[in-house]
C-alpha cells in the first residue's frame, strides 16, 4: 500500500474533526486550551480572526463542529464547543480591541460596494478595510447585522453583543449607507466601484396556499416578516392561542417568541416526524423546555374562520413511507382530519432568494430557482465585477457559512482588484511542532477527562418568558468553562510517526487504550483494513499507513477514536511516535492569515 | 503527564463468552522502561486469557523478583496475585496449588530469577509436574539491577558497555525437557501471532507447561553484540511451528491442505493445530525435541514454537493421590479424622 502523505495539510486537518467541519475552519482545540488557561483575550482573537463574530456565534452558531467532535464517538456527547466560544467573548478584557487591525492611513485607491449588512458583507468589510480598500456598505435597515438583528430573537442574542461585534467592524472605517434600499444594481455599478459584493440574504418567506388563507389573512403571518417586526419593535402582542407551522429553526424562534408576547397556548405543527425536523436538536429541546408541544405528521388542509377572523386550522393526518431507495413520502392515513383552534398562525416553512432589484441585463445569470450563477470557489458571478456570498449566493444556510463565504469572496475581490488570477487561492498557514518537553513531559494536558457534557445554566423559565429581550442562557461561568474545556481531547496534538525509528517492539500497540494501532503485513487497502486490531467502524475516518518498517510490515493507525492521550509516544522507546501540535489558520484576503496592510 | 490509561475503549472492541473485553483483563499501567519486551508479554497474556474466556478470579499469578516478576501488576488486575522472594516463586506456587487445585496457575519469572538464584526451585517445579504455566521472560540480563549478565546470556555476547560474557549459558528449554516438563515451548515478545496461541495452549495443558519467551531489555541489552536484542532475535529466529488453539466446542475446519497441519488434542478436549515451518520432529517425542534444539542451537539459531507436548500428562496431585476437592475447602472433620483413627494408623505401623 502507498504510505499516507501527511505532508499535505489536509491529512492532519481532517483529524481535527471540529475544525475540519467548521466552514471557517476555526482552530477549535487551540482556543479551548486558551480558555482553560484563562487566556480569554487570546481565545477571542483566534476566533475573531477566523469567524469574525465570536460573541454572536458563541450563542447562535449552527455548530456543525459539534456533531463532528471526536468526543461524540468516544462517549455520548460532544464538547460544548459553541458555548465555550461564548466564554471567550464574555470574559475578554477591554484591551482586545487594540489588537485588531486598523484601516491604513493611506488607502489603496480601490472602492468596493457591499450590498446588505449581514454577516457575509461584514466579513468582506473586515478583510478588505485593513488592506486599504474604501468599503461602502448599503442596507435597507437602519443598523447593520442583517438577519442576526432582524430574525434572531433578542432572548437568544442580546443587542449589546450584536452592537459590539458589528460595531467593531464598522468602526474600522467602513462607510455605511444604512436606511438605503438598493433598487438597482446597475445604478450601484454606475457609481464606478471597482467591485460589488451582494450579501442580501434570502429575504422571502414561503407561504401556505390552502383554503381560508385569504379570508383569515389578518391573523396569518409569515414567520420571518413577523420576527423582524418583533425585533424592530413594530409588533408587541400575539393572540392567546398560536399555531406555528413548520419544523425548522425559524419555527422554533417563532414559537418561543410567541410565548413571550402573550401566547399562552402555543404549539408547533410539523408535516414530518420529530426526528426528521430541520430544527437542530438543541432548538427543539429549548422549545419543549418552555412548554411548547410539537405535533408531528399533520399537513395543513384549510384555515377555518368566522366573520373574517381566523378560528383554527384543519390538518390531515399522514404517515411516512419509504421506497426501496429510502426516499420518504407522506401518505394520508385515512383517519379523520384534526381541527386545532387558534387565534394566530405563524408560517415558518422556508425561505427563498429574491433579487427584484437586479436588472436582468446586468450581466448576471439566474437559474430556474432564481439563484444567481456563482462560482463555488471564487464567489464571482457571471459579471466579473460582481461577487455573491452568504444566503444570497446559494440559498439560506447560516451565519458561519456566510462568514466563510465572505472570507473567500474577499480574497477574490482583492485578487480581482490587484489584477491577479482568482483561481490562485492562498494556502492555509500550517505549523507542526513537537510537544515533547522531557522524558515523560508534554506541553499539553493529556489526561483524558471522564466528565460528561456540562449544561449551560438557564434563566428561570418564568422570568425568561416575561420579556422577549431577556437572554435565556446565562453562559458558563469560569469554573464550568474550565471543566467543559477539559473534555476536549486536543485532537490537534497529532500522532506523528517516523517509520525509520521504529524497532517494532509493540509497546505503542499494547498501551493504546482504544486499539487504534496495528502493525500488519502489507496488503491491498481494503484487505489491510480487515486486519486491524479493532474493526474499522467509520469508513469516512482517515487511516494512516506508514512506509515499510524494518521487517517490511506497516504501522497502521485508524484515526477514528484516537484519544490523543500521547501514551503511544510515551511508551515508544525510540521516539518513532511523537506528539506534534498541528496549527492551521486559513488565509484571508491579502495572503496572510491576518495581514494588517 | 498522566500515567493513567484512559478508561475509554474502542466501541468496536469484541467481548468474549463472559461478556468481557480484552481491556477487562488488563492491570495497572506498566512502570517498566518504554519498549520493554516484558510489556508485550503482558499484553499477550491479557489477549490469551481474554480469548480463552477465563474468569479472571479463577486465576492466580505468582512471581519472584525482577522487572519480569513485576509484570503481574500490569495484567489481570482482577486475579489473585503473589509477588514472592527472588527465585522462590515455584515453591510458593507449589504450595498454593496444593492448597487449591481448582485455580489456573501462572508463574512469571525472569532469567535471573529462574536460571541464577532460583535454578534449584525451577528444576524441581518441572520434575514434580506442578499444574501451572511457568513463563520465563528471558532478556539475558538482570534488568532490575541495571543489566548484569544473567545465566542465560550467551557466551561471547557483549554487555552495553562492551564487556564480553565468558560463561556458557543455561538453556532453560533444554533443562525443562530434561527435567520432565510435559509442555515445552519458546516464544518471542515481538511475535504475538505465535506467542498468544502458545500461551493459550499452555494454559489449557494439564501438568507443568514451560515457556521461555525472549524478551529484549531495551535499556540494557538491545545493542549490537547482544544476542537477546530485537534485531538479533528476529534475524536468528528459527520458527519450528506456529500453533493455533481451537476450543473443543468448535468444529475443526482445516483451512490448509490435509497433512500440512499437526493436531494435538489436549486433556480438556481443546485442539492445538500446529503449522510446521522449519523442522519436522514429532512434538510428542521428547528426545527428538531435544535433538532438534541442540542441532539448531549449534548453528546459532533460536528455535521457537511448541517443541514438545504430552497431552496425557498427569500432575503433582495425581502423583500425591490427593482428593479431588481442593484441600482448602475440606472441613475440620475431613482433615482431622480423630483420635481413634490416629490410634488405628499408629497401631498399623507398629
Ligand atoms: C428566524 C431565523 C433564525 C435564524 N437563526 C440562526 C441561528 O441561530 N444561527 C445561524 O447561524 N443562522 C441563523 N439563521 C440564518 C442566518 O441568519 C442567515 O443565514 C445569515 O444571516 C445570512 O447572512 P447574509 O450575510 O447572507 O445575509 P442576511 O443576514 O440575510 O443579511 C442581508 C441583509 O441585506 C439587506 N438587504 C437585502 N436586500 C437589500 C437591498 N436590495 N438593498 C439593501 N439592503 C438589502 C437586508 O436588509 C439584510 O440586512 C436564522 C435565520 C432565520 C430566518
Ligand atoms: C535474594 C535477592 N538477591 C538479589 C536481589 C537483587 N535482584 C533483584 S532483581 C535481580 C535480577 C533479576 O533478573 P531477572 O530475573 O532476569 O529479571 P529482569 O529484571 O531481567 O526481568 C536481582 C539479582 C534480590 N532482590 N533478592
Ligand atoms: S494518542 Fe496514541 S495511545 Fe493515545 S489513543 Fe491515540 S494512538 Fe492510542
Ligand atoms: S513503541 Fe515505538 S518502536 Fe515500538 S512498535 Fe511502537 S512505534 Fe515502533
Ligand atoms: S530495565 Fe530492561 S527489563 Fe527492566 S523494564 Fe527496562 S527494558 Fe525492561
Ligand atoms: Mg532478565
Amino acid at each position: 500500500m502507498r504510505p499516507t502523505d501527511t505532508g499535505s495539510p489536509d491529512y492532519f486537518h481532517r483529524v481535527v474533526d471540529c475544525q475540519w467541519a467548521c466552514p471557517a475552519h476555526t482552530p477549535v482545540p487551540e482556543y479551548i486550551r486558551l480558555i482553560a488557561a484563562g487566556r480569554y483575550d487570546d481565545a477571542y482573537l483566534i476566533n475573531w480572526k477566523s469567524n469574525v463574530f465570536p460573541g454572536i456565534l458563541g450563542r447562535t452558531c449552527d455548530r456543525p463542529c459539534e456533531p463532528a467532535c471526536r468526543r461524540g464517538r468516544v462517549e455520548a456527547e460532544p464538547v460544548a464547543i459553541c458555548r465555550l466560544k461564548r466564554v471567550a467573548a464574555d470574559h475578554k478584557g477591554p484591551d482586545v480591541r487594540a489588537r485588531f487591525p486598523r484601516a491604513p492611513a493611506v488607502k489603496n485607491g480601490k472602492r468596493v460596494a457591499l450590498i446588505g449588512a449581514g454577516p457575509a458583507s461584514l466579513t468582506v468589510a473586515r478583510d478588505l478595510v485593513p488592506l486599504g480598500y474604501h468599503v461602502v456598505v448599503y442596507d435597507g435597515e437602519a443598523k447593520g447585522g442583517g438577519m442576526m438583528r432582524s430574525q434572531i430573537p433578542r432572548f437568544r442574542l442580546p443587542d449589546a453583543v450584536l452592537d459590539e461585534e458589528v460595531g467593531q467592524i464598522l468602526d474600522m472605517g467602513v462607510e455605511t449607507r444604512f436606511g438605503t434600499w438598493v433598487s438597482s444594481l446597475t445604478a450601484v455599478l454606475d457609481e464606478g466601484y471597482d467591485a460589488v459584493f451582494v450579501g442580501t440574504g434570502a429575504p422571502r418567506g414561503r407561504d401556505v396556499d390552502v383554503p381560508g388563507r385569504a379570508e383569515a389573512a389578518a391573523n396569518i403571518h409569515i414567520g420571518i416578516d413577523w420576527l423582524s417586526s418583533v425585533s424592530f419593535g413594530h409588533t408587541g402582542r400575539i393572540g392567546r392561542r398560536v399555531i406555528v407551522l413548520g419544523g425548522g429553526n425559524t419555527a422554533m424562534d417563532c414559537c418561543r417568541t410567541a410565548r413571550r408576547l402573550g401566547g399562552e397556548d402555543v404549539a408547533v405543527v410539523v408535516r414530518s416526524g420529530f426526528e426528521e425536523m430541520k430544527a437542530s436538536p438543541w432548538e427543539k429541546e429549548d422549545a419543549l423546555h418552555e412548554g411548547i408541544p410539537i405535533h408531528n405528521f399533520l399537513v395543513p388542509k384549510a384555515f377555518t374562520h368566522a366573520r373574517g377572523k381566523l378560528t383554527g386550522v384543519v390538518f390531515e393526518k399522514v404517515a411516512a413511507r419509504y421506497d426501496d431507495k429510502g426516499r420518504r413520502s407522506l401518505i394520508p392515513t385515512g383517519e379523520p382530519d384534526v381541527h386545532m383552534a387558534c387565534d394566530d398562525v405563524l408560517v415558518a416553512i422556508g425561505q427563498d432568494n429574491a433579487f427584484p432589484w437586479i436588472e436582468r441585463d446586468a450581466g448576471i445569470g439566474f437559474d430556474r430557482w432564481g439563484l444567481p450563477t456563482v462560482d463555488p470557489v471564487t464567489f464571482q458571478s457571471s459579471n466579473p465585477k460582481v461577487f455573491f456570498g452568504g444566503d444570497a449566493a446559494f440559498g439560506p444556510k447560516n451565519i458561519i457559512t456566510a462568514v466563510a463565504q465572505g472570507h473567500e469572496a474577499a480574497i477574490s475581490i482583492d485578487a480581482f482588484c490587484q489584477g491577479s488570477p482568482l483561481t490562485d487561492r492562498p494556502p492555509p498557514h500550517v505549523t507542526l511542532i513537537s510537544q515533547k518537553m522531557g522524558l515523560h513531559e508534554w506541553s499539553y494536558d493529556n489526561d483524558v477527562s471522564v466528565d460528561t457534557r456540562h449544561k449551560v445554566p438557564l434563566r428561570e423559565t418564568a422570568v425568561a418568558l416575561k420579556d422577549v429581550r431577556v437572554e435565556v442562557e446565562l453562559g458558563f461561568d469560569v469554573d464550568l468553562a474550565w471543566q467543559e474545556a477539559q473534555r476536549c481531547l486536543n485532537c490537534d496534538v497529532q500522532t506523528a510517526f517516523g517509520p525509520a525509528l521504529c524497532i517494532e517492539c509493540d509497546a505503542c500497540l499494547d498501551i493504546c487504550p482504544v486499539d487504534c494501532l496495528t502493525i500488519a503485513e502489507d496488503g491491498g487497502e481494503g484487505e489491510l483494513l480487515t486486519r486491524l486490531k479493532a474493526p474499522k467502524l467509520h469508513a469516512d475516518q482517515p487511516t494512516y499507513v506508514s512506509g515499510a518498517l524494518k521487517t517490511g510490515r506497516l504501522m497502521v493507525k485508524d484515526e477514528d477514536v484516537c484519544l490523543h492521550c500521547g501514551l503511544c509516544a510515551e511508551r515508544c522507546p525510540t521516539g518513532a511516535w511523537d506528539m506534534q501540535k498541528f496549527f492551521l489558520e486559513m488565509s484571508h484576503a491579502g495572503g496572510a492569515a491576518c495581514r494588517s496592510r | 503527564m498522566t500515567y493513567l490509561k484512559p478508561h475509554f475503549r474502542n466501541p468496536a472492541l469484541p467481548s468474549n463468552a463472559l461478556g468481557y473485553t480484552r481491556r477487562d483483563y488488563e492491570g495497572a499501567v506498566s512502570t517498566l522502561c518504554a519498549g520493554c519486551g516484558h510489556d508485550s508479554i503482558s499484553a499477550a497474556i491479557v489477549q490469551a486469557c481474554f480469548e480463552l474466556d477465563l474468569p479472571p478470579h479463577r486465576l492466580a499469578k505468582l512471581s519472584g523478583i525482577g522487572c519480569s516478576s513485576k509484570t503481574p501488576t500490569y495484567f489481570l488486575g482482577a486475579s489473585h496475585g503473589f509477588n514472592s522472594v527472588h527465585g522462590r516463586m515455584p515453591s510458593v506456587l507449589t504450595g498454593a496449588n496444593l492448597a487449591n487445585r481448582d485455580l489456573v496457575y501462572l508463574g512469571v519469572s525472569g532469567d535471573g530469577d529462574s536460571a541464577s538464584i532460583g535454578l534449584g526451585q525451577f528444576v524441581h517445579a518441572m520434575r514434580r509436574g506442578v499444574n501451572m504455566l511457568y513463563i520465563v521472560e528471558n532478556n539475558g540480563v538482570y534488568g532490575l539491577t541495571k543489566g548484569q549478565f544473567s545465566a542465560t546470556a550467551d557466551k561471547g555476547s557483549k554487555s552495553k558497555k562492551g564487556a564480553v560474557n565468558p560463561d556458557d549459558p543455561i538453556d532453560l528449554v533444554s533443562l525443562a525437557l530434561q527435567m520432565g516438563a510435559t509442555f515445552v515451548g519458546r516464544g518471542f515478545s515481538g511475535d504475538k501471532a505465535q506467542l498468544v496461541p502458545l500461551i493459550k495452549a499452555a494454559l489449557r495443558h494439564r501438568g507443568v507447561a514451560f515457556l521461555d519467551v525472549l524478551s529484549p531489555c531495551v535499556t540494557f541489552n538491545n545493542h549490537p553484540g547482544s544476542t537477546k536484542s530485537y534485531d538479533y532475535v528476529r534475524e536468528h529466529n528459527a520458527v519450528f511451528n506456529r500453533p493455533d488453539v481451537v476450543p473443543h466446542r468448535e468444529a475443526i475446519t482445516a483451512d490448509s491442505a490435509p497433512g500440512e497441519l499437526v493436531t494435538v488434542t489436549l486433556h480438556d478436549g481443546s485442539v492445538v493445530r500446529l503449522r510446521p515451518v522449519a523442522g519436522d520432529h514429532d512434538v510428542h517425542d521428547r528426545i527428538a525435541a531435544m535433538n532438534h534444539l541442540a542441532e539448531r542451537q549449534a548453528e546459532g539459531e533460536i528455535v521457537t514454537g511448541l517443541l514438545y507436548v504430552d497431552p496425557d500428562a498427569g500432575d503433582l496431585h495425581d502423583r500425591l493421590n490427593t482428593v479431588d476437592t481442593p484441600l482448602n475447602r475440606l472441613n475440620d472433620a475431613e482433615l482431622c479424622p480423630g483420635a481413634a483413627t490416629l490410634a488405628r494408623v499408629n497401631a498399623a505401623l507398629r
